[in-house]
């Protein structure tokens, strides 16, 4: 399976490299070449330097036969229109789009992009910590 | 009318300017605090400081009354998201983005924005329409109707050169729309005939604009 990783920060060089741990034709995308050092030195996959919304550099980085497209840059509207392209242009099966602000994170999920967003995930772990030891009604009212 | 721009650069600053001074409502809004109160001092209170791509910013701005949302900002990611967000939670009307990436403009056109001005392709034009002996030029597109408004210089050698406009087989939906000779600009009739010199305007299909650029600048 072909994936296509934007951003190779710390979630998109471990995803990448898990992925491709496990036998997965990877490519990671990054603007920054220094952000390739995150990978492990063993990391089969390709590199491409550029941005994930131009798509010639998609198409570098072999998005034509993609099954998968992951979003992981630090800019929310980035990974936003990164996904659009990928699912609109290059009709990836799957496409993953990380959004750090709940709202927007809303509107795209309900435009049928599938999101991930840390914000309301992180929140909800900490607070099952913090109120964990009392009864969950409160969680879920 | 009600405009909000987003994005208070250049380009965000003199647009502002002109809606104002038409008369028109309008609401600058800029992410760096620094610019937008600069902004402020000189266009007074009509400037919000916030990221214009969160729709709390937006709904600070009054988008569910604004007839256009403006996206202006140097990131076209950042125009994009403006723009649907105004659409999609806001249900704005008109959502005007610059491009700045001129590829992106098919796309954003694809995923819901109303109009994109790309300058960098109107730079392009605009260089292109000043260098000399030009034979034939592309002068703007209609983009809702497919069409493009092109501009050929006729010549000695030219195959139409001396002939009239009724006599020439024109691709199809084509026309010769105006004909600038001189000083003078003249709308021709098929009797018109064409001379070495005249400035040529003609409209045609965007599909077309190769034969008729083959027609009109082919020697003999």
């Amino acid at each position: 399976m072909r994936v296509v990783v934007m951003g190779c920060g710390r979630v998109g060089a471990r995803v990448a490299s898990n992925l491709a741990h496990n036998g997965h034709d990877v490519a990671v995308v990054d603007t920054d070449p220094r952000a390739f050092r995150r990978l492990p030195p063993e990391f089969p996959g390709d590199t491409i330097i550029g941005t994930g919304i131009d798509e010639d550099v998609l198409r570098s980085a072999g998005i034509d036969s993609a099954t998968v497209f992951i979003a992981v840059t630090n800019g929310d509207n980035r990974n936003i229109m990164a996904a659009q392209v990928a699912r609109m242009i290059f009709e990836v099966p799957e496409v993953i789009c990380r959004i750090y602000d709940p709202v927007r994170e809303d509107t795209y999920r309900r435009l049928g992009l599938t999101t991930v967003c840390p914000t309301t995930t992180v929140s909800a772990m900490i607070l099952d910590h913090v109120i964990g030891a009392t009864p969950r009604r409160g969680l879920e009212d | 009318m009600y405009n909000i721009v987003v994005g208070g650069g250049k380009v965000g600053y003199y647009l502002t300017k002109q809606l104002l001074e038409e008369g028109h409502e309008v609401l600058l809004i800029e992410r760096n605090p620094e610019k937008a109160s600069s902004v402020a001092d000189t266009f007074g209170a009509v400037v919000l400081t916030g990221d214009g791509a969160e729709a709390v910013t937006l709904a600070a701005a009054g988008a569910a009354r604004a007839d256009v949302v403006i996206a202006v900002t140097g990131e076209d990611e950042d125009n994009l998201v403006v723009c649907q967000t105004a659409r999609q939670k806001f249900h704005v009307g008109k959502t005007i983005a610059r491009v700045n990436n001129p590829k992106n403009e098919q796309l954003f056109r694809m995923l819901g924005v109303d109009v994109t001005v790309s300058q960098t392709n109107h730079i392009l034009h605009l260089i292109e329409q000043s260098i000399p002996d030009r034979p034939f030029l592309h002068l703007l597109s209609l983009r809702h109707a497919d069409l493009a408004m092109v501009e050929a210089r006729i010549t000695d050698e030219s195959v139409v050169a001396h002939k009239a406009i009724g006599e020439i087989d024109l691709p199809v939906d084509c026309v010769i729309a105006a004909i600038s000779r001189g000083n003078h600009v003249t709308v021709p009739s098929p009797a018109t005939e064409l001379l070495p010199g005249d400035d040529v305007i003609a409209v045609t299909r965007v599909d077309q604009e190769d034969e008729l650029r083959r027609l009109l600048c082919t020697d003999c």
